[in-house]
């Protein structure tokens, strides 16, 4: 009877299938076609021509890829680390309920509305040497070009992640702050000892958020720079569109692309792992 | 002003000795100022501001006075020039294709994901297991690195430079984080309710539509906004999948200003702000919800 009764209205799992489907046919197979691709030639024009291992062979004898490797590398960790300390310090403070607060996070958001390819275009006539805030030419130096993408992925994005944590941390429960209060701990203490620990499952989700997105600076990268200057900015997603979108050379562009998949595959089975998403429990228990 | 809108103590509550000394420790944690992070949000909100004035009195600035002036400077003789050009050419176009765009990704998402974080949820077995195992390794997929196999698919399904070639894989790749949302919102939703449900001799579609959709209102509306956002910021597949100007999206309508301005920055920068004007003109309206839907996702 019992058993009857709670698998009587379950739905049948093929519900999932038009999902999965379409999901499978625009987002996994494209995955499994870039690596097929990198071992063939291709202009873009009539069919893929296989030619081994060719790509590959060139693609690891390629400076380039070592340096866009180590920028990507260095973008998104620079990237985590300006943005998870001024996103999670701006959410624990917004989390508080003054009116003045209310008031400040409605503006802090408003970057966020603007499309990367708006603030791109912002900060590209702001950092004009002849037009801008700096009277000096930022993107044409290599470490101000980087940093100004680093800059601008944050003045974005940190609106989102600020909201991330200023939910987090109104969902801890106020009784933890109290009874520390009581036992004497002051407002650092408490950041170290509460705050922190109980935000944790935030810092993976954003964090993991924000490590995927720096991969997609894409747009900051070919409006602000191009690249450079010289190639100093070309991370992978660049090295990619310049090798397919500007030499038509696309097989060797999905090697670089079967690059980047390995990167996501890793951060994306590090997500599961850190955030427990994968158990099907509410997040609600235990609290 | 933000006087009045915090809770006081009412004045009778004072001299009561016993509920004061209870309530310290709380008015201690809560309403000390904290000048450090108060000097910190500050330094944002300015880091925040100045961008967006510069660009705004650039954009009501006269072509000829742009130059070698300081970016900071109010406009001399503030002007609409700007605006007019930038919206005689196309901006409207580029603008309802953008709608276009974001209202189809927000239905294909919405028809694919909400059944499938209901079965996610409801029906444990291997095939929905493996569903949903699925769309969390998709979270991390980037766009651009299946942009040159999409290219090559669109070109052969004969979608080259139409809308759809934009929207389909833009919705493919708001599904991960959608079903993320909503697998988490509809694991909250008690067990007991879809037994007494049951117990009503109601069907899953039913179940479906009387009970997870209302309940998962919240989480329903995030997924909109977030596809609706990803739609709107669109701009490596309208790229590479568009070409003439008939389904050009405003991102890259924007992009081709540049080329198109060259040096003229205030009619850039004119743009710009017209771009951001009418999820603005959202965000002033549904402030709450917008903001509310997503803070939730942080707590998850």
């Amino acid at each position: 009877m019992t058993a009857s009764s709670t698998r009587a209205g379950r739905p049948h799992a093929a519900w999932a299938l038009p999902g999965v489907l379409f999901f499978s046919v625009f987002a996994v197979a494209p995955m499994v076609l870039a690596f097929y691709l990198s071992f063939t030639e291709w202009n873009g024009l009539g069919d893929p021509r296989p030619v081994g291992l060719a790509n590959w062979q060139r693609l690891l004898d390629d400076p380039r890829l070592t340096q866009s490797l180590w920028l990507t590398a260095l973008l998104t960790v620079t990237s985590w680390a300006f943005q998870t300390v001024v996103s999670l310090l701006l959410g624990v403070w917004a989390a508080g309920r003054q009116r003045n607060r209310a008031v400040l996070s409605a503006i802090f958001f408003v970057p966020f509305l603007l499309s990367s390819t708006a603030i791109a275009l912002l900060f590209f006539a702001l950092l004009d040497p002849n037009f801008g805030i700096i009277q000096q030419d930022t993107l044409g130096s290599s470490s101000g070009a980087f940093l100004a993408i680093v800059f601008v992925g944050g003045w974005q994005f940190i609106p989102f992640h600020t909201l991330l944590y200023q939910g987090g941390a109104r969902q801890i429960p106020e009784v933890l702050h109290q009874a520390a209060a009581i036992d004497g701990a002051g407002r650092y203490r408490r950041f170290f000892s509460i705050t922190l620990p109980q935000l944790r499952n935030t810092m993976a989700t954003s964090g993991v958020l924000m490590v995927v997105g720096s991969l997609t600076y894409f747009e900051t990268v070919l409006i602000l720079t191009q690249g450079g200057p010289g190639t100093d900015t070309a991370i992978l997603p660049y090295l990619m569109y310049e090798a397919g979108f500007k030499s038509y050379d696309f097989g060797y562009a999905s090697a670089v692309a079967s690059f980047l998949v390995a990167t996501a595959t890793g951060l994306s089975l590090l997500l599961v792992r850190m955030t427990g998403f994968g158990a099907m429990r509410s997040t609600r228990e235990g609290m | 002003m933000s006087h009045d809108t915090l809770p006081r103590p009412v004045k009778t509550d004072g001299p009561s000795a016993p509920r004061s000394a209870a309530r310290r420790p709380r008015r201690h944690w809560t309403r000390r100022a904290n000048p450090l992070a108060g000097l910190g949000s500050l330094l944002w909100l300015v880091v925040v501001i100045v961008p967006i004035y510069a660009m705004v009195s650039a954009s009501l600035t006269r072509q000829d006075e742009a130059l070698g002036r300081n970016a900071l400077q109010p406009p001399a003789h503030p002007t609409l020039d700007n605006y007019n050009t930038v919206l005689n050419s196309g901006f409207g176009h580029f603008l309802s294709n953008t709608a276009i765009v974001a209202a189809a990704v927000v239905g294909i998402v919405l028809v694919l994901c909400v059944p499938l974080a209901y079965v996610a949820v409801r029906t444990r077995n291997r095939w929905s297991g493996a569903a949903f195992r699925l769309f969390l390794l998709g979270v991390a997929i980037p766009a651009q690195a299946v942009v040159v196999p999409l290219y090559l698919m669109i070109a052969k399904l004969n979608l080259y430079d139409s809308l759809l070639a934009v929207v389909l894989p833009t919705a493919a790749f708001a599904m991960p984080v959608a079903v993320l949302v909503l697998t988490g919102t509809l694991r909250d939703i008690s067990e007991d309710l879809y037994e007494a449900m049951a117990l009503d001799g109601a069907s899953p579609l039913r179940m479906l539509f009387q009970l997870t959709v209302p309940l998962a209102k919240g989480g329903i509306g995030t997924v909109v906004i977030y596809s609706a956002l990803q739609a709107w910021n669109g701009f490596l597949f309208p790229l590479i999948f568009t070409q003439s100007d008939g389904p050009r999206v405003l991102t890259l309508g924007l992009f081709n200003y540049v080329s198109q301005f060259g040096v003229n920055i205030p009619a850039l920068l004119a743009s710009v702000v017209l771009s951001g004007i009418p999820i603005f003109a959202v965000y002033l309206v549904a402030r709450r919800a917008l903001v509310g839907g997503l803070m939730g996702v942080g707590g998850k």
